[in-house]
C-alpha cells in the first residue's frame, strides 16, 4: 500500500490526561501514518463525526478514568449507525484484565494496557486494517 | 478497500461520507475519482474560499474556528481543509488543527478535513485543490483552507483563495520583517491576533507603514487587531473579508483571479504529467544515471545530459 494509514487518536470522557495519547500519536506517525489528534474530554458524537469526516482507517481511543466500559462500546455503535463497517476499532490505557474480554465482545478489536511496546501497536494495525 | 456506490450522486446530495471518502480517494491518486470530478465540476462555482496563512502558532485555527461560528449564525454551509507538515523522514504526521475547532465537529453545517502535505513545500497539500472542488460541490458556502504554519515564502495559497487572510502575532522581529518579499506581499486582509499582548499596536503600525509604501491602488488590505482565543473583533475582522470579497465581486476581480488560478492550476498538472512521463522513460532505461555519471566524469555537462532527456520525448512522438 502506497497510501499513508489514517489514525484518529481520541480521548473519550473526562479524564486530562494524554501523556499516552500523544506518544502514541508520536510513534505512529514515526511509522508513517497520518495521525489526526482531537486533544481532551470528546464525547463519543464528535469522535464519530471527526472519524467520519477525516475518513480514518483506525480510531483508536484513550481513556484513564474507568469509563471505558460504557464509551467504548458507545463510539462502536454510534459507527455502526452510520453504517461505518470499514474502520479498526481499538483502545487503551489504564484497564482491568477483566474488563478486556466485554470490550472485545462489543467490537473494540483490541486493547492495549500500560507497558505494551509501540511496535506491537504499530504492527497490530498493520496487520488488521479492514481496507 | 470498500468502493461505495453512487459516490457522485450522494456527494451532490450533501452526504458526508461521500465527500469524505472522495477526497481520501483524490488524496491516493486515486482516477476514479478525478473521473467524477470530471463529470461533477459544472455543480461546482458556489464557494466562497477563503485562504488563512500565518507563522505556526499565530492562531490560524483558533481563528478559523472563531469565523466559522460568525459565519454560521449567517446560516451559512462551510467546508474546513486544515494542513499540517508531513515528516520528511517517516511519511507520517500530526494532524492537530481539529483540536481548536472541537465544538464545531457535530454542527451540521460543518465539514472538517485535516490533511498532510506530503511532499508539497508551498504550504499546502497537492490534494487540497481537488478537495477545495469536492467540498464546493458539496454545498459549502464558504471553504477555508488553513495552511501550514508557513516562514516567509509559502505562497501557494494566493493561486488558491480569493480572499487571503493573513494572521500575525506581535513581537516575531523588527520592522524589517514587514518590508520583506513573499508572504507578506499576498495578503488581502491582515489580522494581529493575540491583541491582548504588548506589541499589538507596533505590528498594526509596521503593516500599516509597509501598505502605505505601495502603489495607490483602489483596495488597501485592512489591518485589524482581534484575540481569537478571546473571541474579540472577529465581527470585524469578518466584515472586512468580507468587504473584500464586495470589492473583487464589484470590480470583475473576482473572475480575473479565478481565470488566474485556473490557468496555474492547469499547469501545475500538465507539468507533474509532463514530468511523470519523461522521467518514467529517462529513469527506466537508465538514462538518467548513465547520464549524472557522466556528468561527474566531465564525459558531458548537465546542459547536454538535459538536452538528451528532452530530445527523447519531443522525438518519440
Amino acid at each position: 500500500m502506497d497510501r499513508p494509514i489514517r489514525v484518529l487518536v481520541a480521548k473519550p470522557g473526562l479524564d486530562g490526561h494524554d501523556r499516552g495519547a500523544k506518544v502514541i500519536a508520536r510513534s505512529l506517525r514515526d511509522a508513517g501514518m497520518e495521525v489526526i489528534y482531537t486533544g481532551l474530554r470528546q464525547t463519543p458524537d464528535q469522535i464519530v463525526a471527526a472519524a467520519i469526516q477525516e475518513d480514518v482507517d483506525v480510531v483508536a481511543m484513550s481513556i484513564l478514568s474507568g469509563a471505558h466500559n460504557h464509551l467504548f462500546p458507545k463510539v462502536v455503535n454510534l459507527l455502526r449507525e452510520e453504517g461505518v463497517d470499514d474502520m479498526l476499532i481499538i483502545g487503551g490505557g489504564v484497564i482491568p484484565e477483566d474488563d478486556i474480554p466485554y470490550l472485545i465482545e462489543s467490537g473494540i478489536e483490541a486493547v492495549f494496557t500500560p507497558g505494551t511496546p509501540t511496535k506491537d501497536v504499530i504492527e497490530f494495525i498493520t496487520n488488521n486494517l479492514r481496507r | 478497500m470498500v468502493l461505495y456506490l453512487n459516490i457522485e450522486e450522494r456527494l451532490l446530495k450533501g452526504d458526508k461520507r461521500a465527500c469524505a471518502r472522495l477526497i481520501t480517494m483524490l488524496e491516493n491518486n486515486d482516477k476514479e475519482a478525478v473521473n467524477i470530478l470530471k463529470r461533477v465540476y459544472k455543480n461546482s462555482g458556489n464557494a466562497y474560499v477563503i485562504g488563512i496563512t500565518g507563522p505556526p502558532g499565530a492562531g490560524k485555527s483558533t481563528l478559523t474556528d472563531k469565523l466559522t461560528k460568525e459565519l454560521l449564525k449567517q446560516g451559512k454551509k462551510i467546508g474546513i481543509v486544515a494542513i499540517d507538515p508531513t515528516s520528511p523522514f517517516s511519511g507520517g504526521a500530526i494532524l492537530g488543527d481539529r483540536i481548536r475547532m472541537n465544538d464545531l465537529a457535530l454542527d451540521r453545517n460543518v465539514f472538517i478535513r485535516s490533511m498532510g502535505t506530503r511532499g508539497s513545500l508551498g504550504g499546502m497539500s497537492k490534494a487540497t485543490w481537488g478537495a477545495i472542488k469536492v467540498l464546493d460541490i458539496f454545498g459549502c458556502d464558504y471553504i477555508f483552507i488553513e495552511t501550514v504554519g508557513v516562514g516567509q515564502s509559502e505562497v501557494d495559497i494566493v493561486k488558491t483563495a480569493d480572499t487571503v487572510l493573513m494572521v500575525m502575532v506581535p513581537n516575531l522581529g523588527d520592522d524589517i520583517q514587514a518590508i520583506k518579499a513573499g508572504i507578506m506581499e499576498i495578503a488581502d486582509v491582515f489580522a494581529i491576533n493575540k491583541s491582548d499582548l504588548d506589541g499589538a499596536d507596533k505590528t498594526k503600525v509596521e503593516v500599516e507603514m509597509n501598505l502605505d509604501l505601495n502603489e495607490e491602488k483602489d483596495y488597501r488590505p485592512p489591518v485589524v487587531k482581534v484575540s481569537a482565543g478571546q473571541n474579540k473583533d472577529i465581527d470585524i475582522l469578518l466584515d472586512k473579508i468580507l468587504e473584500h470579497r464586495e470589492y473583487l465581486e464589484k470590480t470583475n476581480e473576482l473572475e480575473n483571479i479565478r481565470t488566474r488560478n485556473n490557468k496555474l492550476e492547469i499547469l501545475k498538472m500538465v507539468e507533474e504529467d509532463l514530468m511523470k512521463l519523461i522521467l518514467d522513460r529517462a529513469v527506466k532505461e537508465d538514462l538518467l544515471e548513465n547520464l549524472a555519471k557522466e556528468v561527474t566524469l566531465r564525459e558531458t555537462d548537465p546542459y547536454s545530459a538535459k538536452d538528451e532527456i528532452i530530445e527523447l520525448i519531443v522525438n518519440n512522438e
